[in-house]
């Protein structure tokens, strides 16, 4: 056990190194994930995060999240949540779905304040969780701060 | 103050089962209270969330965090097996909300 832990301590020190804003920014994207699904592991792949590539607004950029499933009563994406790792905070937003719904689509617009990668994750009725990402540029900043 | 008049776009009719998309937009500041002005932080004025109804039963709702956009704009797409009233619902953190209603003739 001592061995392991003195690692652990080691690898305290080396993170308190770095520079203390970017670890912040990352604990943060980190927790606030957490929040909304826990420690269920994700997988990629059966998610599709559709953004421009460089975004002349960062005020309104236009986001769309598709989930492959049959939105059936039996089969359903119950959740589709999107993080921004780069904002002054990380929640963008939570969606609900339900069977009532054609397919696991939400098309929305969202703030981003730099150039940043931005998180969905899907959380399916099997329990399953689904995570993909994508870099997003911003010519103008939106005004978040 | 009252939050504005929301606006939808929804299709007057539809055939049972297929996807009819629906947009939904709702004029507002969505200040995060982090944003400087003048010297000092704007009062933050969020929505919290967007609910959408069909005949009385939760089909989709939206949880709105900082990172979503000045004016939420949504689109999405259901399902309906039978003519269908949709009730959107926005509501504010200070719990004000705005409605808005609609009828999908289904056949």
């Amino acid at each position: 056990m001592a061995p392991a832990l003195t690692r652990r301590a080691g690898l305290g020190l080396l993170l308190l190194a770095l520079p203390g804003g970017a670890l912040a920014q990352e604990d943060a994207v980190a927790t606030a994930i957490r929040e909304q699904v826990g420690d269920t592991t994700a997988t990629e792949g059966g998610i599709t995060l559709r953004a421009p590539p460089v975004a002349e607004n960062g005020g309104q950029v236009p986001v769309t999240v598709l989930v492959d499933s049959p939105q059936t009563a039996e089969a359903h994406v119950t959740a589709i949540h999107v993080f921004a790792t780069r904002n002054p905070t990380p929640g963008v937003a939570s969606f609900r779905l339900t069977p009532l719904m054609a397919r696991a689509e939400v098309q929305t617009r969202i703030r981003l304040a730099e150039d940043q990668r931005i998180i969905a994750i899907a959380q399916l009725s099997d329990g399953s969780v689904r995570r993909t990402a994508a870099e997003l540029r911003v010519t103008t900043g939106g005004c978040l701060s | 103050m009252t939050l504005a008049t929301p606006r939808i776009r929804v299709p007057r009719s539809a055939r049972p089962g297929e996807a009819v998309e629906i947009r939904a937009l709702m004029e507002h500041p969505m200040e995060t209270g982090l944003r400087q002005e003048g010297g000092r932080a704007a009062p933050r004025d969020m929505l919290q969330r967007l609910t959408v109804s069909v005949n009385g039963a939760l089909a989709f709702q939206a949880e709105f965090r900082n990172g979503t956009s000045a004016n939420p704009y949504h689109v999405f797409f259901l399902k309906l097996d039978r003519t269908s009233e949709l009730v959107f619902t926005w509501t504010d953190e200070q719990g004000r909300s705005a409605r808005a209603q609609a009828r999908v003739t289904v056949g």
